[in-house]
C-alpha cells in the first residue's frame, strides 16, 4: 500500500493515476468490507469522478498540493455534502449534509478523493465500535478483536488499504485508540487548531478532529491541507541528537500488558542510543484524572442529547443510550470541580512539557480487545475494557495537547502496540517534527504495514 | 447535596423514568464524584487568583 507521499511522487513521475490507486481501494473495500464493516457508505461513483478529475487537472497542468487525488475515508460523524451524516445511529435518520464539514471542504480544495463514510461507535460514544447501528466493526489484524474506536472503521480501512488515509475524531482518545489498534499513526491536534464546524459534537470543548495515516509524514501533509495549507509538505525532523523527552511512569505505567511495556521500553532504549536523553518525570493530580474527564464529556454530550433522548430514546443502541442518560444526572457544582480541575491538569502538562520537547507514554495499555469483551486481565487486576482504554490518551483532550500515536511493533500474539508523544498546546508543528525525528525508532520492529493485513 | 442523597434521588428518578439499567451507572458516577470532591481542586485552580477563595467555609474560618 502507497504512503501519500510515495504516492504523490509516482503520481507526478506519471507512473499511477488517481484513477488507478482509487479503484485498488474501491476493489479492497468491494472484497473486505462485508468482513470488517469499516465503511457505512463506500461513495464509489463519486470517488471515481472526483480521481478521474484529478488526473485530468494534473494533466492539464493544475497541481493542488500533496493530497492531489489522493483517496481519503472519512468517519460518518463528519459532514461531507449531499451525503447523510449517521454518527452511526438511527437517531439521524433523513439526514443529509447542506455543505462540507471546514476541514472536508479544505481536503476537497487540496484535491482529495472521498472514497466513503466509515464506520464508529454511535454518536463517538465509546471507545470499541460495537455500539452502532450499522453492526460492529473488526480489526484486520484479527477479525475477532475491536478495532478501536471511536473511530473504529477509520482506521481499519486505512490498515486493511481501503483509503491512503482517514479522517477521525477524538474526544477522549478515539483517533488515537483506533490508530494504535490497527498498527497506524493517529494524530491528535492541539485543541482548537482544526475546526470543529460541520461535526456531530460529543463534547464541543473535548473535540477534537486529525488524520490517521500510515506514517507520520502523511498525518503532517493531510493536518495541513485540513487547515486550508494544502501546499505546506512535511517539517525536516529534529536532530535525534539533543531531543528532550519526559516519561511520565506514575499512573501511566500502572496498568499496562506485558507486551506492550516491553514494546515501549525497546523504543526507549532505542531511541537512548540514538542520542535522545530522557527524564522521568510525574504529573500531579494524575489519579484525579478519569474524574474529571468523565463529568465534563457526560455534562456536554447529555446536554447535546437531551431533547432527542425524550423524543427518540428508542433509536439508539441500549449502552449508548444509558451512557447519555447518566449525564443527566451530574450536578452543575461537580461540572464546575471539573472544569477546575481541568485548569490545574493544563497547568501540570504545561510545566511536565517545559524542559522536554515531548512526553512520551504507551498509547493503548492494551492490545485489541476481544470483541464483546466487557473486562481485560491485567495481572491479578481485572479492569473495564473502557476505563482502560482511555487511561493514557483522555489526559490530553482535557488539557487540549496535541498527541500523536506511532506504532511500535507487534505483542507475541501479533497484535499491533503504540507509543504517544505530546507536545506543547498550539504546536503541533513542532510535535511534529520531534515525531518525524523519533519515528523511525518508535517503529523500528518488523510488523506488517498498512494493506498488508488480511481482511 | 450529599453524594449519598444525590444517589439515592437519581436511582429513584431513574426508576421512575422506566431506566432500572441506569442504577450501577449512576453508581459508578457516584464514586468518580467522591473522588473529584475529594481533589484539591479548588485552592490549585485558584493559584493565579491569589484574591480567590476556594471555598466559602474557608472564607468564613479566616473571618
Amino acid at each position: 500500500m502507497l504512503t501519500i507521499e510515495e504516492f504523490g511522487r509516482r503520481l507526478r513521475a506519471r507512473e499511477v493515476t488517481s484513477t488507478q490507486v482509487t479503484n485498488e481501494c474501491l476493489q479492497r473495500s468491494e472484497t473486505d468490507n462485508g468482513r470488517l464493516n469499516a465503511f457505512i457508505r463506500v461513495t464509489a461513483d463519486q470517488a471515481r469522478r472526483q480521481a478521474e478529475d484529478a488526473d485530468r487537472e494534473l494533466a492539464a497542468g493544475r497541481d493542488r498540493g500533496p493530497l492531489h487525488g489522493v483517496p481519503i475515508s472519512i468517519k460518518d460523524l463528519l459532514d461531507v455534502r449531499g451525503l447523510p451524516t449517521t454518527a452511526a445511529s438511527r437517531v439521524r435518520d433523513g439526514h443529509l449534509a447542506s455543505r462540507d464539514a471546514t476541514p472536508i471542504a479544505h481536503l476537497r480544495q487540496a484535491g482529495a478523493v472521498f472514497v466513503g463514510k466509515t464506520n464508529l461507535h454511535e454518536f463517538a460514544f465509546g471507545t470499541t465500535n460495537e455500539d452502532s447501528a450499522f453492526g460492529v466493526a473488526r480489526n484486520p489484524h484479527d477479525r475477532s478483536r475491536s478495532p478501536g474506536g471511536s473511530s473504529g472503521g477509520s482506521a481499519a480501512s486505512v490498515a486493511a488499504g481501503m483509503a491512503l488515509a482517514t479522517i477521525g475524531t477524538d474526544t477522549g482518545g478515539s483517533i488515537r485508540i483506533p490508530a494504535a489498534a490497527c498498527g497506524i499513526v493517529g494524530l491528535k491536534p492541539s485543541f482548537g487548531e482544526v475546526s470543529i464546524d460541520g461535526c456531530v459534537p460529543l463534547s464541543t470543548t473535548l473535540d477534537h478532529v486529525g488524520p490517521l495515516t500510515q506514517t507520520v509524514a502523511d498525518a503532517s501533509l493531510v493536518y495541513h491541507a485540513m487547515l486550508g495549507d494544502e501546499h505546506v509538505t512535511p517539517p525536516a525532523p529534529l536532530p535525534l541528537h539533543g531531543v528532550r523527552l519526559a516519561i511520565p511512569r506514575r499512573y501511566f505505567f500502572d496498568v499496562l500488558d506485558e507486551d506492550v511495556r516491553a514494546r515501549f521500553e525497546e523504543a526507549v532504549s532505542r531511541l537512548r542510543e540514538a542520542g535522545v536523553r530522557f527524564d522521568e518525570i510525574e504529573i500531579h493530580h494524575s489519579a484525579d484524572i478519569a474524574p474529571v474527564y468523565l463529568h465534563i464529556v457526560l455534562a456536554d454530550a447529555a446536554a447535546y442529547h437531551a431533547t432527542a433522548l425524550e423524543t427518540m430514546p428508542e433509536r439508539y443502541t441500549p449502552n449508548v443510550r444509558v451512557r447519555l442518560e447518566m449525564g443527566r444526572y451530574v450536578l452543575a457544582e461537580d461540572y464546575v470541580r471539573a472544569l477546575a480541575g481541568r485548569d490545574v491538569l493544563r497547568r501540570e502538562v504545561d510545566a511536565a512539557l517545559a524542559q522536554h520537547d515531548a512526553l512520551m507514554l504507551p498509547t493503548l495499555p492494551i492490545p485489541a480487545p476481544t470483541i464483546g469483551a466487557a473486562t481485560v486481565e491485567l495481572g491479578s487486576k481485572t479492569e473495564p475494557v473502557r476505563n482502560v482504554m482511555l487511561r493514557l490518551t483522555q489526559l490530553f483532550n482535557v488539557t487540549g495537547h496535541p498527541a500523536i500515536s506511532i506504532p511500535s511493533g507487534l505483542t507475541t500474539g501479533g497484535l499491533p502496540c503504540a507509543v504517544q508523544l505530546v507536545g506543547c498546546r498550539m504546536q503541533t508543528d513542532a510535535l511534529l517534527k520531534v515525531a518525524l525525528a523519533c519515528e523511525p525508532q518508535i517503529a523500528a520492529g518488523p510488523f506488517p504495514r498498512s494493506g498488508k493485513v488480511g481482511g | 447535596m450529599t453524594i449519598d442523597a444525590w444517589l439515592t434521588a437519581a436511582i429513584a428518578d431513574a426508576e421512575r423514568r422506566g431506566l432500572p439499567e441506569l442504577k450501577p451507572l449512576l453508581e459508578t458516577l457516584a464514586r468518580a464524584t467522591a473522588a473529584l470532591r475529594a481533589a484539591d481542586f479548588n485552592d490549585h485552580a485558584n493559584a493565579d487568583s491569589p484574591g480567590r477563595s476556594g471555598s466559602p467555609l474557608r472564607l468564613g474560618a479566616r473571618g
